[in-house]
């Protein structure tokens, strides 16, 4: 099993640096969307520094839902993804190791640039740690929904915004937490908690997660 | 023994069908009776409250709505997971014939909530706990039933739902608590709709009997949704 | 009896706009909801003999 999800992993990881594009795309859309708000609600630097988690976070949100739908659709289309469930490595294991491969390519990249969009908000810098670790592990969890998604919706027509509306009211959680321990960090209050919170999210997500994507894509594929 | 022998005699559409359609009509007719009692207490029979004046009198239908659209959700989901353990079409189709129902409920509970908002609080939305969670309930209501009109293999359309149901009946508590977190973040205990004017029995006589009602009318409605569906299938 | 008069009842101690509001709309979704079955039940009819 442990090699079936190194191989995935590898697999997944070498296409996507053969298409830096599809990448760069969900980067710029993040740094794009949340650069829109300003322009929106106008540049007053006290209420832009009170927005800026919502912002970030919610432009994460939507990133990683563009991305997502990507996930299984390469694989469906050549017939990998039908090799996967044949194969003797147990489907959960594998869908984890995709998930993961996902992440490292989709969400840590918005971790990393997180702090650029920060500084656009001239959010204080001592709140840049709790934002990067709110992102690093509410990220993670925002990959383990989308995939249910994405694999009940694989092969359907409108599956992009489809899958939008599946997935962003189970979002939810995840996105009151993690803008809500920048704020609670911004309050000067410990932001402890809410990480904590978003730590247990990732768990369960982690060993549950697995599971309905294997369930979703045996359901999408028969 | 029997029981058991009787249960699975009626997962089969083709024998529940007729009798879907003699509990539909009792419970419509039993809707109809508890409606009219619910409304009477309502209006005619509690008092006017000291500080809403007699526009408290709309939580007969918002208590019952919301007490529906989160009762239904929690049925459809069970629906759906013996469908997707026992493999019966029966337990996928009334799930599906539940979901319209309770989103009609979510939206009503969301409607009146509003209206009850204004004159009480001032304002027609409040980012009140118990509201934004059901604005996110209709969207898992929406969601479920997007997804099963986006497939046309009628298998597929049940399983996926399923899924998608369980799924969101599990997140259901969490998201209800998160909000509720964020809400005493941002809120403040000022604006709150869970206080409701404190309870004259007749009051609370006519926000059950219209809870009922709108039970019995869920029933009525989803068994005839079945119908429906078992008809268009077979 | 809360009401002395017809006039005192639609008015609702001058929240008859919130009042019939919710619940008008209320009966109008439940009538939606029942016509559209209704409907759907003539058409599966229909397409079932």
């Amino acid at each position: 099993m442990i090699a079936a999800i190194r191989c995935v992993l590898r697999r997944d990881l070498l296409l996507a640096l053969r298409r830096p594009s599809d990448v760069a795309t969900a980067l710029l859309f993040f740094i794009i969307v949340a650069s829109l708000f300003p322009l929106g609600v106008g540049a007053e630097p006290n209420q832009l520094r009170a927005i800026a988690p919502g912002v970030i976070w919610v432009s994460a949100l939507l990133s990683s839902m563009l991305s997502l739908a990507r996930l299984f659709a390469v694989d469906h289309a050549d017939g990998t993804l039908e090799q996967m469930l044949l194969g003797a490595a147990p489907l959960g294991a594998v869908a984890a190791a995709k998930v993961f491969a996902h992440w490292l390519v989709a969400g840590l990249p918005l971790v990393a640039i997180a702090p650029v969009i920060a500084l656009q908000y001239d959010m204080p810098v001592p709140l840049y740690g709790t934002l990067a670790l709110s992102l690093l592990l509410g990220t993670p969890v925002l990959s383990f929904i989308g995939a249910i998604g994405a694999a009940l919706t694989l092969g359907l027509r409108g599956g992009g915004v489809l899958l939008a509306l599946l997935v962003l009211p189970l979002y939810v959680p995840v996105l009151i937490f993690g803008a809500g321990s920048v704020d609670m960090a911004a309050a000067g209050l410990s932001a402890l908690g809410q990480l904590q919170l978003l730590a247990a999210l990732l768990v369960v997500s982690a060993a549950f997660a697995p599971w309905a994507i294997a369930a979703a894509l045996r359901i999408s594929t028969e | 023994m029997s029981t058991a022998i009787k249960w699975y005699w009626f997962a089969s559409p083709q024998t529940f069908y007729p009798l879907a359609g003699r509990i539909a009509l009792a419970c419509a007719v039993g809707a109809a009776l508890l409606a009219a009692a619910g409304l009477y207490v309502g209006f005619f029979v509690a008092p006017t409250d000291a500080q809403q004046g007699d526009a408290y009198r709309i939580i007969f239908i918002h208590v019952a709505a919301a007490w529906m659209s989160m009762f239904l959700y929690v049925v459809m989901a069970f629906w759906a997971a013996i469908g997707l353990a026992f493999n019966t079409r029966l337990s996928a189709m009334m799930a599906s014939a539940i979901a319209p129902t309770g989103a009609m409920f979510t939206f009503v509970a969301l409607w009146t909530g509003a209206l009850w908002g204004r004159p009480t609080w001032g304002a027609y939305w409040v980012w009140d706990a118990r509201l934004t969670s059901e604005l996110i309930l209709l969207f898992l209501y929406l969601g479920f039933m997007a997804l099963q009109a986006a497939i046309d293999d009628r298998r597929r359309a049940d399983r996926a739902g399923a899924l998608l149901a369980i799924v969101g009946v599990v997140n259901v508590p969490i998201i209800y608590y998160s909000v509720q977190w964020w809400n005493t973040l941002h809120q403040g205990a000022s604006v709150s709709l869970t206080r409701s004017p404190s309870m004259a029995a007749a009051m609370l006589t006519g926000m059950i009997l219209m809870a009922l009602a709108f039970w019995l009318y869920s029933i009525a409605a989803a068994l005839a949704r079945v119908r429906c569906i078992i008809r268009e299938r077979e | 009896m809360n009401w002395g008069s017809w006039a005192e009842f639609w008015a609702m101690g001058g929240y008859g706009f919130y009042v019939w509001g919710a619940y008008g709309v209320t009966v109008a979704a439940i009538a939606a909801e029942i016509w559209a079955l209704a409907r759907r039940a003539r058409r599966s009819h229909e397409t079932a003999s």
